[in-house]
């Protein structure tokens, strides 16, 4: 589903790559932590899988296209078949739950029957039954990232991208949006998660990639945040 | 396509930077009028000159028996045998339609006939004082009128040589004058016009940035993110044409109004009018959208 080989990123005015000769496959279907220290190359492996930044050197394949021969204006293709959730959720504010959701399929064009029968499914999905016509700033953190979940996931994408989707939560908020996520993965979708939350990552038990320094230097299956001792 | 969800978002968009839209709207507005009431004034200059163009007649005076001319005090009064071979010489001349010969007394009783309302200046002249004289028709007026009066300036009986166009030249060096003014102030607005329309999409850009954002998150395609700036501009551009057509009718009844003050009317149809207006907004059209489509290459990128 996402395969780097050998992949470095190197920004302009920076003396060390945000990541070097980065080599790794995910499987359809995983559920994958990215772990490790601010400025570890987390975003940057997330950015280069949505094509918002193109790769120094190396390749990256993502749902069996090399990303490097895409064109420009095939971009939003690829884009339609990944979910993005933020820690900041990046909702509009001036659009309640339901046009959130909905907004995520107009602008691609998605008919309009075709909407009103997805969106309260979703709705129902992530946990915010009854809660449709709602306004962002009338909801708590964790709605609001639920909120933001269903946007990504309406459209049923293959990957699910998660950057740091607790840090503005409280743990206890957190196993439910966690519960979400695996609810999603739980349909085929790979979801790849960025955190900086051991406790969830302990407690969930799944492949754990941690970098450091722009590197992988651990690679789990059912691993735990920090070092196994 | 879904045309009501990207109307909805031009309307939003425009409501939200409602001062800047209006701003665009009135500079479109004032700078397409101004451009169209410089190509109505080049309409009617055009108008103009064609009529005249035809009436235009060079006049060949003959010296009378009170010479006026040196020439014609050392040859006294203009004989019947003169005027005949003045007649052959200019009908000799390819440039010339047609000569028609006019007696010192049809002359006279012209003049009192044309000044009957000043009647000291029709008491001061008396028969004789004006000379008699050919009235020559000539192909194209401006250009011919030249040689012409070169082929008989200087014959014997011939006291001198009136060339209307020369008065004629002076007014459209006027008309022409205004005319670049009109044109060049229009040209001066349409600049403002479009960094207007540039900075009014990317202040539209800039309030939706949230939406934009997100359109390319979830893979909106370019065309999409892009339209509804694309049709807010157009839309602005239409309002500011549509305010320019009334200011054009009114333009266009005001130099109607101006025919009053001269003996022949040469009034713009309203074939004329229409062909400026749409000439102004195809000019409106081509603006508000090529600006806003190379604004938005700078500030929408994938």
């Amino acid at each position: 589903m996402i395969h780097f080989e050998s992949v470095t990123k190197a920004y302009q005015n920076q003396s060390r790559p945000a990541l070097e000769s980065v080599n790794l496959d995910v499987e359809k279907g995983e559920f994958v932590f990215l772990v490790g220290p601010s400025g570890s190359g987390k975003s940057t492996f997330l950015r280069l899988i949505l094509r918002e930044e193109r790769p120094t050197d190396g390749r990256i394949y993502v749902a069996g296209r090399d990303l490097a021969r895409l064109t420009n204006w095939k971009v939003p293709q690829l884009r339609r078949r990944i979910g993005c959730v933020f820690q900041d959720f990046r909702l509009l504010p001036a659009k309640n739950v339901y046009q959130n959701i909905a907004f995520a399929l107009e602008v691609i064009g998605k008919p309009r029957r075709f909407i009103r029968k997805v969106v309260p499914e979703v709705i129902d999905l992530v946990g915010l039954e009854g809660k449709g016509e709602r306004m962002p700033d009338e909801l708590s953190g964790g709605e609001q990232q639920r909120v933001a979940m269903a946007r990504a996931f309406v459209n049923r994408p293959m990957i699910l991208l998660a950057d740091e989707p607790t840090g503005n939560i409280d743990p206890a908020t957190s196993i439910g949006i966690m519960k979400v996520l695996d609810r999603i993965n739980r349909t085929g979708t790979t979801v790849v998660m960025a955190t900086h939350d051991a406790a969830i990552v302990d407690s969930m038990r799944k492949r754990v990639i941690e970098l450091e320094y722009g590197k992988v230097v651990r690679d789990q299956s059912r691993g735990v945040y920090g070092q196994a001792y | 396509m879904r045309a009501q969800f990207v109307f909805g978002e031009v309307w939003v968009g425009l409501r939200r930077n409602l001062t800047m839209t209006v701003a665009l709207v009135v500079v479109v507005a004032i700078s397409l009028s101004l451009l169209g009431t410089g190509l109505l004034f080049v309409k009617q200059v055009n108008h103009t000159r064609a009529l005249w163009q035809n009436r235009i007649e060079l006049s060949v005076f003959l010296c009378s028996a009170t010479p006026l001319t040196p020439q014609c005090s050392k040859n006294g009064a203009v004989t019947a045998a003169q005027i005949a071979q003045v007649r052959k010489t200019l009908l000799s001349l390819p440039e010339v339609v047609s000569v028609s010969y006019q007696t010192a007394a049809q002359a006279y009783a012209q003049f009192k006939q044309e000044f009957a309302n000043q009647p000291e200046l029709v008491s001061s002249v008396q028969q004789g004082d004006i000379p008699a004289s050919f009235q020559v028709k000539m192909k194209n007026a401006q250009a011919d009128a030249g040689p012409v009066a070169a082929a008989v300036t200087g014959m014997q009986g011939v006291q001198s040589v009136g060339d209307d166009s020369a008065i004629l030249t002076n007014f459209y060096k006027l008309l022409n004058g205004a005319r670049n003014a009109v044109v060049v102030i229009a040209i001066i607005l349409i600049v403002a016009a479009i960094l207007l329309v540039a900075n009014t999409i990317r202040l539209s850009a800039f309030n939706r940035r949230r939406e934009t954002a997100i359109m390319r998150l979830v893979g909106a395609s370019n065309f999409y993110v892009q339209l509804p700036f694309l049709v807010e501009g157009r839309i602005a551009g239409l309002f500011g044409w549509l305010v320019a057509v009334g200011l054009l009718i009114a333009a266009r009844s005001g130099l109607d109004g101006l025919q009053s003050y001269f003996p022949f009317h040469v009034e713009l149809s309203t074939f004329d009018l229409v062909e400026v207006v749409v000439v102004t907004m195809l000019i409106g059209l081509a603006l508000c959208g090529s600006t806003s489509f190379l604004t938005l290459r700078r500030y929408l990128r994938v």
